[in-house]
């Protein structure tokens, strides 16, 4: 009896997977549930979660003649990179991870970065921006944002375009990925022949923003761009708002493409924000979604419009699917070259990853846009595209209010 | 010349609500002997409390500050006989710990709840032009009412019998007794009054700037700076102490970057203890 029942089992155990059971794949990262980062990252989860969903509903990531369904497997990091560098180590060593997503934000996705290039598995990066990360030589990292260097290169060009001689104050987070936002943006501000007035960092955790903004004042600027992550950017708006600086155009980082950046009212009206992706884009996707399906589902699960951060969550998710399906496998080097490969347009937008050694993972297919928060007829605040002119949905209002 | 002007205003402004925030640090050390790390916690909860005072009633956030005040007392007592009443007139770190406790259970909690995403608590009071300058209208008023909430301090103190009892345990808690005052029920009403203060600066701090329940911390640190520039157990110099950071502040960052002025804050901080080790405002009283 004891003999028949072992032959079941072997055989059940040789049978099974080829009855299309197998296992599941853990997608490993760390979450910003608390610190500063939080509302950042609140919608990133929201939409990797969605992703993760209708994959499962879908019956799992196809792996050769197999389907495997996808578990999510993610810690607090309380936005802190020491939180990030034990957690990956643990994701990978203890938890198993099969791929890893990165953290919210550049510095701490430059933190787990190397602990993943360490161990060599796959990580998408969503939310990470800055492209020095890329330059190190890692081989398993893949970065679904626009590089930092070119975020405020549409604000740019629409200044360049209303108002050539436009003083340019860049006042911004003093972290690596507000730096190289500002660095990129000097640069660019150069080659179009614009004046920056006023250049200069301020620390994460600033409230008062009154003595820059009195430096700001001083110098003459007409616009402003900088900014960093929700919390001081949303601060800072606020403060602009009060201090009423007169400036005919204001674009700051991140934080005006949260929904909750409209809570501030007025304060909110005319700013506009680089944007990785807006729901009014009209992309026709190779694979996944639409645009319009995207939307829907996430308002749906979620109860927001989806911003860039939710767009980015779900695309992380759905090119790696993408990529573990055109390999056919699990494995770590079959499924980093079917990345390397890729060269497609989902309801994100266009997506190549650069192969060349010395920026291998860096996004160089996807562009952005600029959206800003106007009041519509009713006078309720609705963030629209507004450059470039062919993407855009509403007219830039330049100067701010006109 | 104007910019500058306005920049120290920005930053007397401000200093006024350090300064109070600081009052509320002082006067526990001053009467407990105790430093009371739940400072900066109670700081975050007098924010929320403004803000969902005015979120459920819709009252103007200055008249919800009354409110903030006495929740605060009553928080403050309920504080002092849970957590402080018993490490009293223990050692140093006892007291230390003990509301290092409080002050991580309030954070941890917060952060459950509330999350750390910013809250604004919505208010609009207009600003006044300095030529091409603005100084924001919820400072001006934020730093009047921080003024307003020290004196009416000072009066409770020197002019009410629970004031006089307070003095009199600061003073000399052995011979307060002998006089028939109760001493513990004068540490909890002390030790409420001190947390009520700091509320009520979080709240005035919410008026002006978006906080999450993380947001206290940075305020405790100006708190202690203030306290000890003013030297620590003397109320009016704790006041005197935030309006002179406020100052270095707002002097300073027109001149240098503002990366650079904590530095330059701090460097000053600590010649002034070198050459004042009492505090500035402490000349002749300290031991």
């Amino acid at each position: 009896m004891k003999r028949i029942a072992l032959a079941a089992l072997i055989f059940l155990g040789l049978a099974l997977p080829g009855l299309g059971f197998a296992k599941d794949i853990a997608i490993g990262f760390t979450a910003s549930e608390t610190g500063k980062l939080n509302t950042d990252f609140t919608l990133q989860l929201a939409g990797i979660e969605l992703w993760r969903d209708q994959v499962n509903a879908a019956g799992g990531v196809k792996v050769g003649q197999n389907k495997s369904k996808v578990k999510l497997v993610y810690y607090d990091d309380q936005s802190e990179s020491n939180r990030v560098q034990q957690l990956y180590t643990r994701l990978i060593s203890a938890d198993k991870a099969d791929f890893l997503f990165s953290p919210y934000s550049s510095g701490l996705a430059a933190t787990a970065a190397i602990i993943s290039e360490q161990y060599g598995k796959v990580m998408v990066t969503t939310g990470a921006a800055e492209g020095k990360t890329y330059t190190l030589g890692n081989k398993y990292l893949f970065q679904t944002y626009t590089p930092a260097n070119l975020y405020l290169a549409s604000a740019m060009d629409a200044v360049k375009a209303k108002d050539p001689g436009a003083k340019i104050a860049l006042i911004y987070e003093n972290d690596g990925f507000a730096k190289a936002v500002a660095a990129g943006a000097k640069a660019y501000a150069q080659k179009l022949g614009l004046s920056v007035v006023i250049d200069e960092a301020y620390d994460s955790s600033t409230t008062d923003f009154s003595p820059i903004l009195n430096k700001v004042v001083t110098s003459g600027a007409t616009v402003l761009l900088g900014g960093g992550h929700f919390a001081d950017g949303s601060t800072l708006a606020r403060q602009l708002h009060e201090q009423n600086l007169h400036l005919k155009m204001i674009s700051l980082l991140v934080a005006p493409d949260a929904p909750k950046f409209a809570e501030l009212g007025n304060a909110a009206a005319g700013v506009t924000v680089p944007s990785q992706w807006e729901a009014e884009a009209g992309y026709k996707p190779d694979f996944g979604p639409t645009v319009q399906q995207f939307a829907k589902d996430f308002e749906k699960k979620v109860h927001q419009t989806p911003g860039y951060h939710a767009a980015g969550g779900y695309a992380a998710g759905l090119l790696l699917q993408h990529a573990i399906e055109q390999a056919g496998s699990l494995d770590t080097d079959k499924v980093a070259a079917a990345l390397n490969k890729l060269d497609a347009t989902i309801f994100y937008g266009h997506v190549k990853f650069a192969t060349a050694p010395e920026q291998h993972g860096l996004q160089m297919g996807h562009s952005m846009v600029l959206a800003q928060w106007q009041k519509n007829a009713t006078g309720q605040l609705v963030k629209q595209i507004v450059w470039p002119i062919a993407a855009s949905t509403v007219p830039l209002q330049y100067p701010i209010g006109k | 010349m104007l910019g500058v002007v306005a920049s120290v205003i920005n930053g007397l402004l401000l200093g006024a609500v350090y300064g109070l925030a600081a009052i509320g640090l002082t006067l526990i050390f001053g009467v407990l002997k105790i430093i009371n790390l739940t400072h900066g916690a109670m700081i975050a909860l007098g924010m929320f409390a403004l803000y969902f005072l005015v979120s459920a009633t819709g009252v103007s956030p200055y008249l919800a500050l009354p409110l903030v005040l006495a929740g605060g007392f009553v928080l403050g007592v309920a504080i002092y006989w849970l957590a402080v009443h018993r490490v009293i007139g223990r050692a140093e770190l006892m007291s230390l710990l003990a509301t290092f406790a409080v002050n991580m259970m309030v954070v941890g909690l917060g952060t459950a709840v509330w999350s750390t995403s910013p809250y604004n608590v919505q208010i609009n009071v207009p600003g006044v032009s300095l030529g091409r300058y603005t100084i924001s209208g919820t400072s001006i008023v934020a730093a009047v009412l921080a003024i307003l909430f020290s004196l009416a301090l000072y009066l409770f103190m020197y002019y009410t019998r629970p004031g006089k009892a307070i003095r009199a345990v600061a003073s000399n808690r052995e011979a307060a007794e002998l006089m028939g005052i109760p001493s513990y029920r004068v540490l909890s009403i002390a030790f409420g009054l001190g947390i009520a203060i700091a509320g009520v600066a979080g709240a005035l701090i919410a008026t002006m700037y978006p906080f999450t329940i993380l947001s206290g911390g940075g305020y405790e640190l100006k708190s202690f700076v203030a306290t000890v520039l003013g030297g620590l157990g003397n109320p009016a110099g704790a006041l005197l102490g935030g309006l002179l950071l406020g100052l270095i502040q707002g002097a300073v960052s027109p001149f240098v970057a503002v990366s650079w002025t904590p530095v330059i804050e701090f460097s000053l901080f600590v010649i002034i203890l070198i050459a004042f080790p009492m505090g500035l405002f402490r000349v002749g009283k300290g031991r």
